[in-house]
Protein backbone atom coordinates (compact mmCIF):
# COMPACT_ATOMS: atom_id res chain seq x y z
CA UNK A 1 0.00 0.00 0.00
CA UNK A 2 1.32 3.37 -0.74
CA UNK A 3 0.93 6.80 0.02
CA UNK A 4 0.24 9.54 -1.70
CA UNK A 5 0.05 13.31 -0.74
CA UNK A 6 -1.60 16.14 -2.38
CA UNK A 7 -3.02 19.53 -1.30
CA UNK A 8 -6.12 19.58 0.88
CA UNK A 9 -6.26 23.28 0.91
CA UNK A 10 -5.43 26.33 3.02
CA UNK A 11 -6.43 27.09 6.96
CA UNK A 12 -5.65 30.62 7.53
CA UNK A 13 -5.72 32.19 11.34
CA UNK A 14 -7.52 35.68 11.73
CA UNK A 15 -7.37 37.60 15.00
CA UNK A 16 -10.77 37.74 16.00
CA UNK A 17 -14.31 37.58 14.73
CA UNK A 18 -14.48 40.81 13.28
CA UNK A 19 -11.31 40.46 10.39
CA UNK A 20 -12.90 37.08 10.01
CA UNK A 21 -16.36 38.46 9.04
CA UNK A 22 -14.47 41.09 6.65
CA UNK A 23 -12.56 38.03 5.03
CA UNK A 24 -15.57 36.45 4.59
CA UNK A 25 -17.35 38.89 2.71
CA UNK A 26 -14.68 39.26 0.58
CA UNK A 27 -14.14 35.37 -0.08
CA UNK A 28 -18.07 35.38 -0.96
CA UNK A 29 -17.69 38.00 -3.21
CA UNK A 30 -14.79 37.13 -4.71
CA UNK A 31 -17.02 33.73 -6.26
CA UNK A 32 -15.59 30.93 -3.59
CA UNK A 33 -17.19 28.06 -3.23
CA UNK A 34 -15.69 25.23 -1.50
CA UNK A 35 -14.55 27.21 1.85
CA UNK A 36 -15.49 27.54 5.36
CA UNK A 37 -15.20 29.38 8.42
CA UNK A 38 -14.15 27.75 11.86
CA UNK A 39 -14.41 29.96 15.28
CA UNK A 40 -14.80 28.91 18.91
CA UNK A 41 -18.77 29.91 19.33
CA UNK A 42 -21.21 31.30 16.71
CA UNK A 43 -20.34 34.55 15.58
CA UNK A 44 -23.53 36.65 14.16
CA UNK A 45 -23.81 37.97 10.77
CA UNK A 46 -21.53 34.73 9.80
CA UNK A 47 -24.05 32.89 7.56
CA UNK A 48 -24.74 36.52 5.58
CA UNK A 49 -21.18 37.10 5.04
CA UNK A 50 -20.47 33.72 4.07
CA UNK A 51 -23.51 33.67 1.82
CA UNK A 52 -24.62 30.46 2.78
CA UNK A 53 -28.46 29.28 1.49
CA UNK A 54 -30.54 28.94 4.38
CA UNK A 55 -30.24 24.72 5.66
CA UNK A 56 -32.10 22.37 3.64
CA UNK A 57 -32.54 20.46 7.44
CA UNK A 58 -35.88 22.18 7.56
CA UNK A 59 -37.63 20.17 4.39
CA UNK A 60 -36.33 17.14 6.20
CA UNK A 61 -38.15 17.44 9.16
CA UNK A 62 -41.42 18.54 7.18
CA UNK A 63 -41.38 15.57 5.37
CA UNK A 64 -40.72 13.51 8.16
CA UNK A 65 -42.90 14.41 10.67
CA UNK A 66 -45.72 14.82 7.83
CA UNK A 67 -45.52 10.96 7.01
CA UNK A 68 -44.84 9.72 10.32
CA UNK A 69 -48.15 11.48 11.31
CA UNK A 70 -49.56 9.64 7.86
CA UNK A 71 -47.79 6.54 9.35
CA UNK A 72 -49.11 6.93 12.57
CA UNK A 73 -52.98 7.20 12.07
CA UNK A 74 -52.48 4.80 9.13
CA UNK A 75 -51.35 2.11 11.51
CA UNK A 76 -53.87 2.36 14.01
CA UNK A 77 -56.69 2.64 11.05
CA UNK A 78 -55.39 -0.98 10.43
CA UNK A 79 -55.07 -2.09 13.52
CA UNK A 80 -58.54 -0.63 14.82
CA UNK A 81 -60.38 -1.33 11.65
CA UNK A 82 -58.87 -4.08 9.48
CA UNK A 83 -56.54 -5.86 11.47
CA UNK A 84 -58.64 -6.48 15.19
CA UNK A 85 -61.74 -4.57 14.65
CA UNK A 86 -62.96 -4.52 18.66
CA UNK A 87 -66.03 -2.43 19.93
CA UNK A 88 -64.23 -0.29 23.07
CA UNK A 89 -67.57 1.72 24.95
CA UNK A 90 -69.78 1.67 21.98
CA UNK A 91 -67.61 3.87 19.78
CA UNK A 92 -66.70 3.28 16.20
CA UNK A 93 -63.82 1.43 15.23
CA UNK A 94 -62.39 4.37 13.11
CA UNK A 95 -62.41 6.70 16.69
CA UNK A 96 -60.30 9.57 14.59
CA UNK A 97 -59.70 11.54 17.70
CA UNK A 98 -57.96 8.52 20.27
CA UNK A 99 -55.55 8.48 17.71
CA UNK A 100 -54.71 11.61 17.14
CA UNK A 101 -52.13 12.03 20.11
CA UNK A 102 -50.39 9.09 18.82
CA UNK A 103 -50.38 10.51 15.62
CA UNK A 104 -48.85 13.47 16.79
CA UNK A 105 -46.07 11.59 18.67
CA UNK A 106 -44.78 9.64 15.40
CA UNK A 107 -45.23 12.69 13.95
CA UNK A 108 -42.84 14.52 16.47
CA UNK A 109 -40.72 11.28 15.91
CA UNK A 110 -40.42 11.35 12.41
CA UNK A 111 -39.63 15.26 12.24
CA UNK A 112 -37.30 14.82 14.67
CA UNK A 113 -35.08 11.87 13.30
CA UNK A 114 -35.65 13.92 9.92
CA UNK A 115 -33.78 16.82 12.21
CA UNK A 116 -31.03 14.42 13.14
CA UNK A 117 -30.56 12.04 10.09
CA UNK A 118 -30.64 15.27 7.75
CA UNK A 119 -28.56 17.61 9.84
CA UNK A 120 -25.66 14.38 9.75
CA UNK A 121 -26.55 14.07 6.79
CA UNK A 122 -26.05 17.06 4.90
CA UNK A 123 -22.87 17.63 6.53
CA UNK A 124 -21.21 14.61 6.28
CA UNK A 125 -21.41 13.02 9.61
CA UNK A 126 -20.00 10.82 11.64
CA UNK A 127 -16.65 10.93 9.71
CA UNK A 128 -13.44 9.23 11.62
CA UNK A 129 -11.30 12.16 10.22
CA UNK A 130 -10.66 15.31 8.49
CA UNK A 131 -7.97 16.74 7.06
CA UNK A 132 -8.18 20.21 9.12
CA UNK A 133 -6.85 18.05 12.31
CA UNK A 134 -3.64 17.08 10.85
CA UNK A 135 -2.61 20.80 11.78
CA UNK A 136 -1.39 21.64 14.99
CA UNK A 137 -2.81 25.05 15.17
CA UNK A 138 -6.43 24.26 14.29
CA UNK A 139 -6.46 23.05 17.87
CA UNK A 140 -6.94 26.83 19.20
CA UNK A 141 -10.78 26.76 17.40
CA UNK A 142 -12.23 25.44 20.40
CA UNK A 143 -9.87 28.14 22.36
CA UNK A 144 -8.83 31.21 20.83
CA UNK A 145 -8.79 30.57 17.33
CA UNK A 146 -10.93 32.22 14.25
CA UNK A 147 -9.82 30.32 11.12
CA UNK A 148 -10.85 30.35 7.04
CA UNK A 149 -10.66 26.67 5.15
CA UNK A 150 -10.52 26.99 1.51
CA UNK A 151 -10.41 23.54 -0.81
CA UNK A 152 -7.77 23.09 -3.16
CA UNK A 153 -10.94 21.77 -5.28
CA UNK A 154 -12.52 25.18 -5.37
CA UNK A 155 -12.70 26.15 -8.84
CA UNK A 156 -11.10 29.98 -7.94
CA UNK A 157 -8.14 28.23 -5.86
CA UNK A 158 -5.06 28.88 -7.03
CA UNK A 159 -1.86 27.68 -4.92
CA UNK A 160 0.36 30.78 -5.61
CA UNK A 161 -2.28 33.57 -5.47
CA UNK A 162 -4.99 32.31 -2.44
CA UNK A 163 -2.61 32.88 0.12
CA UNK A 164 -1.58 36.25 -0.32
CA UNK A 165 -5.25 36.73 -1.16
CA UNK A 166 -5.88 35.79 2.65
CA UNK A 167 -2.86 37.62 3.80
CA UNK A 168 -3.92 40.68 2.37
CA UNK A 169 -7.29 40.40 4.19
CA UNK A 170 -5.87 39.96 7.57
CA UNK A 171 -4.93 36.67 8.16
CA UNK A 172 -1.90 36.24 10.42
CA UNK A 173 -1.07 32.89 9.61
CA UNK A 174 -1.54 31.09 6.32
CA UNK A 175 -0.67 27.39 5.98
CA UNK A 176 -1.18 24.44 3.52
CA UNK A 177 -3.35 21.64 4.52
CA UNK A 178 -2.27 17.95 2.92
CA UNK A 179 -4.27 15.10 2.65
CA UNK A 180 -3.35 11.72 2.94
CA UNK A 181 -4.78 9.11 0.86
CA UNK A 182 -4.19 5.05 0.37
CA UNK A 183 -3.93 4.41 -3.04
CA UNK B 1 -21.83 45.63 5.82
CA UNK B 2 -24.66 43.78 5.14
CA UNK B 3 -28.26 44.28 5.53
CA UNK B 4 -28.91 41.79 7.94
CA UNK B 5 -25.70 43.37 10.32
CA UNK B 6 -26.68 47.27 9.68
CA UNK B 7 -28.21 47.89 13.06
CA UNK B 8 -31.43 50.73 12.26
CA UNK B 9 -30.94 54.22 13.67
CA UNK B 10 -33.05 54.62 16.10
CA UNK B 11 -35.23 58.48 16.09
CA UNK B 12 -36.21 59.57 18.96
CA UNK B 13 -37.66 62.43 18.17
CA UNK B 14 -40.16 60.53 14.83
CA UNK B 15 -41.33 57.77 18.08
CA UNK B 16 -42.51 60.87 19.86
CA UNK B 17 -44.41 62.90 17.41
CA UNK B 18 -47.55 62.18 16.97
CA UNK B 19 -50.46 63.24 14.25
CA UNK B 20 -53.72 64.59 15.54
CA UNK B 21 -55.27 61.80 17.63
CA UNK B 22 -58.43 63.33 15.47
CA UNK B 23 -58.69 59.78 13.99
CA UNK B 24 -58.75 57.58 16.93
CA UNK B 25 -61.28 59.75 18.72
CA UNK B 26 -63.70 58.94 14.88
CA UNK B 27 -62.94 55.71 15.52
CA UNK B 28 -63.69 55.85 19.12
CA UNK B 29 -67.19 57.45 18.12
CA UNK B 30 -68.09 54.93 15.47
CA UNK B 31 -67.41 52.30 18.08
CA UNK B 32 -69.76 53.75 20.72
CA UNK B 33 -72.02 54.74 17.48
CA UNK B 34 -72.34 51.10 16.14
CA UNK B 35 -72.55 49.68 19.82
CA UNK B 36 -75.75 51.79 20.36
CA UNK B 37 -77.21 51.25 16.57
CA UNK B 38 -76.74 47.25 17.69
CA UNK B 39 -79.03 48.06 20.79
CA UNK B 40 -81.32 49.64 18.84
CA UNK B 41 -81.46 46.89 16.37
CA UNK B 42 -81.66 44.27 19.61
CA UNK B 43 -83.48 45.80 22.02
CA UNK B 44 -86.30 43.86 21.16
CA UNK B 45 -84.82 40.54 21.82
CA UNK B 46 -82.64 41.45 24.84
CA UNK B 47 -81.33 38.26 25.75
CA UNK B 48 -80.14 37.56 22.00
CA UNK B 49 -78.64 41.45 22.32
CA UNK B 50 -76.84 40.53 25.13
CA UNK B 51 -75.00 37.29 24.58
CA UNK B 52 -73.68 39.53 21.29
CA UNK B 53 -72.73 42.70 23.99
CA UNK B 54 -71.11 39.57 25.88
CA UNK B 55 -68.93 37.80 22.88
CA UNK B 56 -68.13 41.69 21.60
CA UNK B 57 -67.28 42.62 25.26
CA UNK B 58 -65.45 39.24 26.29
CA UNK B 59 -63.34 39.56 22.48
CA UNK B 60 -62.46 43.21 23.07
CA UNK B 61 -61.08 42.93 26.44
CA UNK B 62 -59.33 39.42 25.76
CA UNK B 63 -57.27 41.96 23.13
CA UNK B 64 -56.45 44.26 25.80
CA UNK B 65 -55.56 41.12 27.91
CA UNK B 66 -53.06 39.82 25.29
CA UNK B 67 -51.55 43.27 25.31
CA UNK B 68 -51.03 42.88 29.29
CA UNK B 69 -49.70 39.79 28.94
CA UNK B 70 -47.34 40.45 26.49
CA UNK B 71 -46.08 43.03 28.91
CA UNK B 72 -46.12 40.99 31.79
CA UNK B 73 -44.30 37.65 29.91
CA UNK B 74 -41.36 40.26 28.62
CA UNK B 75 -40.79 41.77 31.58
CA UNK B 76 -40.80 38.71 33.99
CA UNK B 77 -38.37 36.77 31.34
CA UNK B 78 -36.26 40.23 30.80
CA UNK B 79 -36.82 39.85 27.23
CA UNK B 80 -34.58 42.30 25.59
CA UNK B 81 -35.90 41.62 21.56
CA UNK B 82 -39.10 42.82 23.08
CA UNK B 83 -38.48 45.87 23.95
CA UNK B 84 -38.57 47.72 20.82
CA UNK B 85 -42.37 47.24 20.46
CA UNK B 86 -42.92 46.35 23.88
CA UNK B 87 -44.94 49.88 24.43
CA UNK B 88 -47.46 49.02 21.67
CA UNK B 89 -48.53 45.87 24.15
CA UNK B 90 -48.05 48.45 27.17
CA UNK B 91 -50.81 50.50 25.23
CA UNK B 92 -53.14 47.79 24.49
CA UNK B 93 -53.16 47.21 28.51
CA UNK B 94 -53.74 50.32 29.37
CA UNK B 95 -57.22 50.39 27.86
CA UNK B 96 -58.44 48.19 30.54
CA UNK B 97 -59.83 50.55 32.74
CA UNK B 98 -62.33 51.08 30.02
CA UNK B 99 -63.76 47.54 31.01
CA UNK B 100 -65.25 48.47 34.18
CA UNK B 101 -68.36 50.81 32.47
CA UNK B 102 -68.27 48.64 29.51
CA UNK B 103 -69.49 45.88 31.90
CA UNK B 104 -72.35 47.80 33.36
CA UNK B 105 -75.23 46.38 30.93
CA UNK B 106 -73.57 42.94 31.67
CA UNK B 107 -74.17 43.63 35.35
CA UNK B 108 -77.68 45.07 34.90
CA UNK B 109 -78.52 42.07 32.23
CA UNK B 110 -76.61 39.29 32.98
CA UNK B 111 -79.89 37.07 34.49
CA UNK B 112 -81.29 37.49 30.93
CA UNK B 113 -78.54 34.96 29.57
CA UNK B 114 -77.09 33.06 32.53
CA UNK B 115 -79.39 30.28 33.23
CA UNK B 116 -78.25 29.62 37.04
CA UNK B 117 -79.79 32.52 37.74
CA UNK B 118 -83.35 31.28 37.07
CA UNK B 119 -83.34 27.69 39.13
CA UNK B 120 -87.10 27.88 39.25
CA UNK B 121 -87.16 27.31 35.00
CA UNK B 122 -84.99 24.24 35.53
CA UNK B 123 -86.20 20.56 35.66
CA UNK B 124 -85.56 18.67 39.15
CA UNK B 125 -82.17 17.31 38.83
CA UNK B 126 -80.66 20.57 37.32
CA UNK B 127 -82.33 22.32 40.39
CA UNK B 128 -81.08 20.54 43.29
CA UNK B 129 -76.83 20.61 41.52
CA UNK B 130 -77.65 25.17 41.46
CA UNK B 131 -78.82 24.40 45.01
CA UNK B 132 -75.61 22.59 45.27
CA UNK B 133 -73.21 25.01 43.39
CA UNK B 134 -75.42 28.10 44.41
CA UNK B 135 -72.91 29.25 47.49
CA UNK B 136 -70.24 29.95 44.41
CA UNK B 137 -72.91 30.48 41.71
CA UNK B 138 -75.24 32.99 42.50
CA UNK B 139 -75.99 36.95 41.79
CA UNK B 140 -74.22 39.07 43.98
CA UNK B 141 -71.13 36.87 44.36
CA UNK B 142 -70.73 36.54 40.71
CA UNK B 143 -71.29 40.45 40.32
CA UNK B 144 -68.29 41.00 43.02
CA UNK B 145 -65.79 38.75 41.31
CA UNK B 146 -66.37 40.34 38.05
CA UNK B 147 -65.35 43.25 39.27
CA UNK B 148 -62.79 42.78 41.23
CA UNK B 149 -60.77 40.68 38.37
CA UNK B 150 -61.81 43.84 36.16
CA UNK B 151 -60.53 46.07 39.15
CA UNK B 152 -57.02 43.97 38.90
CA UNK B 153 -56.73 44.58 35.42
CA UNK B 154 -57.22 47.64 35.20
CA UNK B 155 -54.85 48.61 37.74
CA UNK B 156 -51.82 46.35 35.90
CA UNK B 157 -52.57 47.57 32.51
CA UNK B 158 -52.61 50.86 33.83
CA UNK B 159 -49.40 50.56 36.08
CA UNK B 160 -47.22 49.17 33.27
CA UNK B 161 -48.09 51.12 31.06
CA UNK B 162 -47.56 54.46 33.30
CA UNK B 163 -44.47 53.21 35.01
CA UNK B 164 -42.97 52.44 31.51
CA UNK B 165 -43.86 55.42 29.56
CA UNK B 166 -42.41 57.41 32.83
CA UNK B 167 -38.98 55.98 32.33
CA UNK B 168 -38.93 57.66 28.78
CA UNK B 169 -37.55 61.06 29.65
CA UNK B 170 -35.54 60.04 32.82
CA UNK B 171 -33.92 56.83 32.02
CA UNK B 172 -33.83 54.77 35.22
CA UNK B 173 -32.82 50.99 35.53
CA UNK B 174 -34.32 50.89 38.68
CA UNK B 175 -37.56 51.18 37.77
CA UNK B 176 -37.04 48.14 34.94
CA UNK B 177 -35.64 46.48 37.72
CA UNK B 178 -39.18 47.08 39.71
CA UNK B 179 -41.10 46.61 36.46
CA UNK B 180 -39.51 43.11 36.63
CA UNK B 181 -39.70 42.37 39.85
CA UNK B 182 -43.59 42.94 40.17
CA UNK B 183 -44.15 41.37 36.76
CA UNK B 184 -43.41 37.63 38.17
CA UNK B 185 -46.12 38.06 41.08
CA UNK B 186 -48.53 40.05 38.73
CA UNK B 187 -48.54 36.78 36.34
CA UNK B 188 -49.69 34.93 39.09
CA UNK B 189 -52.42 36.67 39.75
CA UNK B 190 -53.29 37.08 35.73
CA UNK B 191 -53.19 33.20 35.54
CA UNK B 192 -55.12 33.06 38.35
CA UNK B 193 -57.78 35.88 37.45
CA UNK B 194 -58.42 34.71 33.52
CA UNK B 195 -58.74 31.16 35.12
CA UNK B 196 -61.79 32.31 37.30
CA UNK B 197 -63.19 34.96 34.34
CA UNK B 198 -63.27 32.01 32.05
CA UNK B 199 -65.18 30.21 34.34
CA UNK B 200 -67.72 32.87 36.01
CA UNK B 201 -68.01 34.58 32.24
CA UNK B 202 -68.15 31.21 29.66
CA UNK B 203 -68.33 28.11 31.65
CA UNK B 204 -70.89 29.00 33.82
CA UNK B 205 -73.26 29.66 30.93
CA UNK B 206 -73.69 26.21 30.85
CA UNK B 207 -74.08 25.63 34.52
CA UNK B 208 -74.10 21.73 34.74
CA UNK B 209 -70.95 21.94 32.11
CA UNK B 210 -67.30 21.84 33.63
CA UNK B 211 -64.07 21.31 32.54
CA UNK B 212 -61.02 22.02 34.60
CA UNK B 213 -59.17 22.98 31.44
CA UNK B 214 -61.64 25.89 30.35
CA UNK B 215 -59.31 28.74 32.07
CA UNK B 216 -56.42 27.41 30.29
CA UNK B 217 -58.25 27.46 26.95
CA UNK B 218 -59.71 31.21 27.50
CA UNK B 219 -55.86 31.78 27.98
CA UNK B 220 -54.38 30.17 24.90
CA UNK B 221 -56.81 32.44 22.93
CA UNK B 222 -55.78 35.14 24.61
CA UNK B 223 -51.97 34.84 23.92
CA UNK B 224 -52.22 34.64 20.29
CA UNK B 225 -53.87 37.43 20.21
CA UNK B 226 -51.89 39.56 21.92
CA UNK B 227 -49.29 38.71 19.96
CA UNK B 228 -50.85 39.33 16.62
CA UNK B 229 -52.31 42.47 18.62
CA UNK B 230 -48.72 43.62 18.71
CA UNK B 231 -47.38 42.39 15.15
CA UNK B 232 -50.22 44.36 13.31
CA UNK B 233 -49.51 47.96 14.17
CA UNK B 234 -45.81 47.16 14.38
CA UNK B 235 -45.68 46.28 10.37
CA UNK B 236 -47.94 49.27 10.05
CA UNK B 237 -46.10 52.07 11.94
CA UNK B 238 -42.70 50.24 10.32
CA UNK B 239 -43.66 50.63 6.68
CA UNK B 240 -45.16 54.33 7.68
CA UNK B 241 -41.54 55.01 8.46
CA UNK B 242 -42.42 55.35 12.15
CA UNK B 243 -40.83 52.52 13.62
CA UNK B 244 -38.06 52.13 10.69
CA UNK B 245 -36.06 52.96 12.86
CA UNK B 246 -37.29 50.05 15.73
CA UNK B 247 -38.61 47.53 14.12
CA UNK B 248 -36.56 45.31 11.84
CA UNK B 249 -36.79 42.17 10.60
CA UNK B 250 -35.97 40.30 13.51
CA UNK B 251 -38.40 41.32 15.61
CA UNK B 252 -41.17 40.40 12.89
CA UNK B 253 -39.66 36.95 12.45
CA UNK B 254 -39.67 36.77 16.77
CA UNK B 255 -43.36 37.94 16.81
CA UNK B 256 -43.75 35.54 14.03
CA UNK B 257 -42.16 32.64 16.11
CA UNK B 258 -44.08 33.45 19.31
CA UNK B 259 -47.82 33.75 16.78
CA UNK B 260 -46.58 30.58 15.75
CA UNK B 261 -46.29 28.67 19.05
CA UNK B 262 -49.23 29.80 20.50
CA UNK B 263 -51.52 29.27 17.94
CA UNK B 264 -49.84 25.48 18.11
CA UNK B 265 -50.38 26.27 22.19
CA UNK B 266 -54.29 26.48 20.67
CA UNK B 267 -54.35 23.44 19.20
CA UNK B 268 -53.27 21.65 21.75
CA UNK B 269 -55.02 23.02 24.40
CA UNK B 270 -58.36 22.64 22.54
CA UNK B 271 -57.67 19.42 20.90
CA UNK B 272 -56.92 18.13 24.55
CA UNK B 273 -59.80 19.77 25.97
CA UNK B 274 -61.92 18.31 23.20
CA UNK B 275 -60.49 14.39 23.18
CA UNK B 276 -60.75 14.09 27.22
CA UNK B 277 -64.46 14.65 27.35
CA UNK B 278 -65.01 13.23 24.01
CA UNK B 279 -63.10 9.52 25.22
CA UNK B 280 -64.69 9.59 28.89
CA UNK B 281 -68.52 10.39 27.18
CA UNK B 282 -69.74 11.56 30.76
CA UNK B 283 -73.33 13.19 30.09
CA UNK B 284 -73.08 16.34 31.32
CA UNK B 285 -69.60 17.08 29.81
CA UNK B 286 -70.48 15.72 26.48
CA UNK B 287 -73.51 17.92 26.50
CA UNK B 288 -71.68 21.00 25.88
CA UNK B 289 -69.65 19.32 22.99
CA UNK B 290 -72.63 18.12 21.32
CA UNK B 291 -74.27 21.40 21.14
CA UNK B 292 -71.21 22.73 19.45
CA UNK B 293 -70.97 18.95 17.55
CA UNK B 294 -74.41 18.96 15.43
CA UNK B 295 -76.20 21.12 13.20
CA UNK B 296 -74.80 24.31 11.83
CA UNK B 297 -72.68 24.44 15.38
CA UNK B 298 -70.49 21.73 13.42
CA UNK B 299 -69.81 23.65 10.53
CA UNK B 300 -68.64 26.59 12.95
CA UNK B 301 -66.79 24.27 15.14
CA UNK B 302 -64.97 22.76 11.72
CA UNK B 303 -64.41 26.22 10.40
CA UNK B 304 -62.89 27.29 13.97
CA UNK B 305 -60.58 24.05 13.66
CA UNK B 306 -59.25 25.24 10.50
CA UNK B 307 -59.27 29.23 10.97
CA UNK B 308 -57.37 29.16 14.02
CA UNK B 309 -55.10 26.07 14.13
CA UNK B 310 -54.62 24.51 10.83
CA UNK B 311 -54.15 27.21 8.32
CA UNK B 312 -51.89 29.88 10.06
CA UNK B 313 -49.74 26.59 11.04
CA UNK B 314 -48.88 25.77 7.87
CA UNK B 315 -48.85 29.40 6.89
CA UNK B 316 -46.44 30.08 9.31
CA UNK B 317 -44.36 27.54 9.14
CA UNK B 318 -41.87 29.34 6.79
CA UNK B 319 -39.25 31.68 7.58
CA UNK B 320 -40.13 33.85 4.89
CA UNK B 321 -43.80 34.19 5.78
CA UNK B 322 -42.74 35.42 9.36
CA UNK B 323 -40.15 37.91 8.03
CA UNK B 324 -41.87 39.74 6.13
CA UNK B 325 -44.13 42.28 7.25
CA UNK B 326 -47.16 41.79 5.18
CA UNK B 327 -47.38 38.11 5.18
CA UNK B 328 -46.63 38.47 9.20
CA UNK B 329 -49.23 41.12 9.46
CA UNK B 330 -51.88 39.08 7.14
CA UNK B 331 -51.10 36.23 9.58
CA UNK B 332 -52.10 38.39 12.84
CA UNK B 333 -54.85 40.15 11.48
CA UNK B 334 -56.09 36.38 10.18
CA UNK B 335 -55.62 35.33 13.96
CA UNK B 336 -57.33 38.51 15.52
CA UNK B 337 -60.45 37.53 13.61
CA UNK B 338 -60.17 33.80 14.09
CA UNK B 339 -60.50 34.56 17.87
CA UNK B 340 -63.44 36.75 17.72
CA UNK B 341 -64.83 33.53 16.28
CA UNK B 342 -63.35 31.89 18.94
CA UNK B 343 -64.79 33.86 21.61
CA UNK B 344 -68.42 33.52 19.84
CA UNK B 345 -67.95 29.73 19.72
CA UNK B 346 -67.49 29.91 23.39
CA UNK B 347 -70.93 31.82 24.48
CA UNK B 348 -73.48 31.84 21.15
CA UNK B 349 -74.21 28.33 21.48
CA UNK B 350 -74.62 28.15 25.11
CA UNK B 351 -77.17 30.54 25.71
CA UNK B 352 -80.58 30.35 26.05
CA UNK B 353 -81.38 33.03 22.83
CA UNK B 354 -78.32 32.89 21.43
CA UNK B 355 -76.59 35.78 19.79
CA UNK B 356 -79.61 36.83 17.26
CA UNK B 357 -79.54 38.16 14.16
CA UNK B 358 -76.12 39.03 12.03
CA UNK B 359 -76.75 43.02 11.86
CA UNK B 360 -77.10 43.37 15.60
CA UNK B 361 -74.23 41.29 16.33
CA UNK B 362 -71.79 42.73 13.64
CA UNK B 363 -72.82 45.92 14.95
CA UNK B 364 -72.19 45.08 18.62
CA UNK B 365 -68.95 43.20 17.96
CA UNK B 366 -67.61 46.44 15.73
CA UNK B 367 -68.64 48.45 18.42
CA UNK B 368 -66.51 46.64 20.88
CA UNK B 369 -63.74 46.36 18.02
CA UNK B 370 -63.70 50.05 17.50
CA UNK B 371 -63.62 51.01 20.95
CA UNK B 372 -60.71 49.16 22.02
CA UNK B 373 -58.67 49.89 18.59
CA UNK B 374 -59.88 54.06 19.16
CA UNK B 375 -58.39 53.31 22.74
CA UNK B 376 -55.71 51.44 21.50
CA UNK B 377 -54.51 54.50 19.35
CA UNK B 378 -55.30 57.24 22.04
CA UNK B 379 -53.24 55.54 24.62
CA UNK B 380 -49.95 55.06 21.71
CA UNK B 381 -50.30 58.87 20.96
CA UNK B 382 -50.29 59.64 24.68
CA UNK B 383 -46.58 58.56 24.36
CA UNK B 384 -43.35 57.39 23.11
CA UNK B 385 -43.77 54.41 20.88
CA UNK B 386 -40.81 53.24 22.14
CA UNK B 387 -40.14 52.43 25.85
CA UNK B 388 -36.90 55.44 25.39
CA UNK B 389 -35.94 54.81 29.34
CA UNK B 390 -35.39 51.00 29.26
CA UNK B 391 -31.75 50.00 29.82
CA UNK B 392 -31.87 47.34 27.15
CA UNK B 393 -33.60 49.50 24.66
CA UNK B 394 -29.98 49.09 22.53
CA UNK B 395 -29.55 45.91 22.91
CA UNK B 396 -33.41 45.16 21.85
CA UNK B 397 -32.29 47.71 18.20
CA UNK B 398 -29.20 45.52 17.95
CA UNK B 399 -31.24 41.69 18.40
CA UNK B 400 -30.44 39.13 15.82
CA UNK B 401 -31.84 35.93 15.44
CA UNK B 402 -29.47 33.30 15.12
Amino acid sequence: MERSSSPYGLLARFRGPEPLLTAARALRDAGFKNWDTHTPFPVHGMDDAMGLKPSRVPLFVLVLGLGGAAAGMLLQWWVSVRAYPLTISGKPFFSWPAFVPIMFEVGVLGGATGAVLGFLGLSKLPRHHHELFSSAAFEHVTDDGFFVSIEASDPQFDADVTPEMLRRLGAVDVETVMTEEST
Amino acid sequence: MTAAHQHPELDKDIVRKHDSPMRSYMVLAIGVAALLLGWLFGRQAPGSWLTAYLVGFVYALTLALGGLFFTLLHHACRASWAVSVRRLAEAAGATLPLFLPLFVPIALGYRRIYAWTNPQNANPAMQELLAHKAPYLNGPWFLTRSVIYLLIWAWMGWWFWRRSVGEDDTPDPAVARRLRTISAPALVVFALTINFAAIDWIMSLAPSWFSTMVGVYFFAGIAPAGFALVAVPAVILRRRGVLSGAVTDEHLHDLGKMLFAWIVFWGYIAFSQFMLIWYANIPEETKWYATRLNGTWLDVTVALAFAHFILPFFFLLSRKTKRNGVTLAAAAIWMLLAHLLDVFWLIAPSTPDGAGGPIGLALTVLGFAAIFFGAFALAARRAALVPLGDPRLQESLEFETV
